[in-house]
């Protein structure tokens, strides 16, 4: 019990370390940005005619003046009692902003990630068991193929097929245009989430599958697996029986790892399908510098990521007891 | 019916899909100039015989804007690769050599970089250079040599508990002496072999940042580009615009994952006679 809490402790320890470096790493790439915060906010042709004085009050007011350590330890100090700042594109607090993204992405991203997490695991583990069948040809020329089409071009092709030629699916946004948010019906958000969803599913089946492939192919040709053929096992009882304990562990590591993969490709998804998510704002952030809601997003979806690989760590410790002797490694 | 044996079959694939690269390079290099060629007398075409992937709004050849942006992509994969695998090396033998303190750090940076979305962290690095084509080098070269990284410090590790490395520490050998006369040569393959398996990821990651805006500037005909411009005409029917120039992005992404491949089969002698 104790090796369990230490082992919990570091790795918590660990991801806030992690967390802060993220910070640090962004705020500085922001800071040593050549764009002038006055100039992307207030615009060249306001600050002319301004007076010294109020154009110095602005410069107080965005900190250009002040060296970056306290600029930095003021944020951060902000950030961590939940003040993230004030979003300069949607005039709104940060937190706010990034809440009601969120909540839009949250859940399209975590049907992508399941769907992606049971299927790329049953094909993997489908064509790692047959190696050399037809069936094994088809389902990894099938992920070789996606895994080398980017996501943002399969969202094109999908939109056309769907949207242009068959008008089955709505081209974009997240809720029908016109329609008070309050009384968006279930089935309209359905509908909306749809090709988002089965993009981002279909680009992270391929890598998941691949990898469990590789893992079954390897564990088919253990020992333990002979020996269980020579007894006379086979079919769905042997990967019952033996293979399922050792293909489940790499598989947690990669469904959790997968999280970074399904983040970045709903940016893109998202950009494309008008998707109001939180790829999408983060998007418009970068375009439109607006510094604040930039390093929040990074932050929260650098949590969210760590919050991952913890839940990953803490759930092999649970699931495999030779994990946890050794502890983490920090 | 099968020609030569595995070898020689895999060696054929290799030699084809770096020619077929080759080729994408240098014609996409010598047809930049007619890329930019406008013409209103032909615009709009589908795709048919003069212009085989027809052609845009402004009646530019779709086949020479593709094959110009994917020279470029190539280009700046390759440059970018090429840094980012250097990063890879020098970081994964240093965690494996020098030490638990500095082990402990470079895992804890690649933790950091994997960390963040590489998306995410692309527009952090492009927005901190001020956008444009230096943002989207060096953005690729410092997010892609994580899994290298990781790939060489196992590699290392795994060395040096082996016979022959061991005796030269015992003989007195300097460190880098072990590294270069040892290890290295043992490292070279799989080296090689990541640093051409980067390439996909460095072109993908190139096309997608371009095509969010952050990347090259919209009058160069980068594919990021040429895709996110075919967006508008989607809805129009004008599907060609997207769908070939994405082909040829995919076609050229399984070409170097084909050369990466069939050279780690002629590299590894394990698989000699598969």
């Amino acid at each position: 019990m104790r090796h369990h809490l230490l082992f919990m402790g570091k790795q918590a320890i660990r991801m806030i370390l992690l967390l802060a470096c993220v910070s640090i790493i962004a705020f500085f790439l922001v800071s040593v940005s050549p764009v002038d915060p006055l100039q992307a906010n207030v615009g060249q042709a306001a600050l002319g005619s301004m007076s010294q004085e109020q154009i110095g009050k602005l410069e107080a007011y965005w900190g250009v003046g002040t060296p970056p350590v306290q600029r930095f330890l003021s944020w951060a100090s902000d950030f961590f009692r939940g003040d993230m700042g004030v979003s300069l594109l949607y005039r709104q607090e940060v937190s706010q902003v990034i809440g009601a993204k969120l909540s839009n992405s949250l859940w399209m991203m975590a049907l992508a990630w399941l769907i992606s997490g049971v299927v790329g695991f049953a094909l993997g583990v489908l064509s790692g068991m047959r190696e050399g069948s037809i069936l094994d040809k088809v389902i990894k020329g099938y992920s070789l193929l996606i895994a080398s089409t980017p996501a943002f071009w399969l969202a094109l092709v999908l939109l056309m097929v769907f949207a242009v030629w068959l008008k089955v699916l709505p081209i974009g946004l997240s809720v029908p245009i016109g329609v008070e948010a309050g009384s968006v019906g279930f089935w309209d958000r359905i509908r909306h989430a749809v090709l988002p969803a089965l993009t981002l599913s279909i680009t992270g089946i391929s890598n998941i599958t691949l990898h469990t492939r590789e893992k079954m192919i390897e564990i088919m040709g253990s020992d333990y697996m002979l020996f269980a053929r020579a007894r006379g096992e086979g079919g769905f009882g042997m990967f019952k029986n033996h293979g399922f304990r050792n293909v489940i562990l790499p598989a947690i590591t990669l469904q959790f790892g997968s999280i970074s993969e399904i983040f970045g490709g709903s940016v893109l998804v998202e950009q494309i399908f008008s998707y109001p998510g939180l790829g999408q704002a983060a998007v418009t952030a970068g375009i439109g510098s607006d510094v604040p809601l930039l390093l929040g997003i990074t932050v929260i979806s650098a949590a969210i990521v760590f919050g991952g690989n913890l839940t990953a760590n803490l759930l092999y410790g649970i699931v495999d007891p030779r994990i946890r002797r050794g502890g983490g490694s920090l | 019916m099968k020609m030569g044996n595995g070898r020689i079959r895999t060696a054929v694939f290799f030699g084809a899909a770096v020619l077929l690269l080759a080729g994408i390079t240098l014609a996409g290099f010598l047809l930049s100039r007619e890329a930019m060629v406008t013409d209103f007398s032909r615009k709009d075409l589908a795709p048919g015989l003069p212009y085989l992937f027809g052609t845009d709004w402004l009646g530019r050849d779709m086949l020479a804007r593709a094959l110009t942006g994917l020279s470029m992509s190539i280009r700046l994969g390759l440059l970018a690769a090429g840094i980012s695998s250097l990063i890879a090396l020098g970081l994964g033998i240093a965690s494996a050599t020098m030490g638990r303190a500095v082990d402990s750090v470079i895992t804890f940076i690649i933790d950091l970089v994997m960390g963040i979305p590489h998306i995410l962290l692309l527009i952090l690095i492009s927005y901190a250079c001020g956008k444009g084509f230096q943002g989207v080098v060096i953005g690729v070269s410092l997010t892609h040599w994580t899994s290298l990284a990781r790939l060489i410090r196992g590699e290392v590790l795994q060395l040096r508990e082996t016979g022959y490395v061991k005796m030269a520490e015992k003989l007195g050998m300097s460190r880098f002496h072990i590294a270069w006369k040892h290890m290295f040569p043992h490292l070279f393959p799989q080296f090689l072999v990541g640093l051409i398996l980067l390439f996909p990821h460095a072109i993908l990651h190139e096309a997608s940042i371009t095509f969010l805006g952050f990347g090259l500037s919209p009058e160069q005909p980068a594919i990021g580009i040429i895709l996110s411009e075919s967006m508008k005409y989607l809805a129009m029917g004008k599907w060609w615009l997207a769908v070939f120039p994405g082909l040829l992005l995919v076609l050229t992404v399984v070409l170097f994952d084909t050369a990466g491949e069939s050279l780690r089969k002629l590299l590894n002698p394990g698989s000699t006679h598969d």
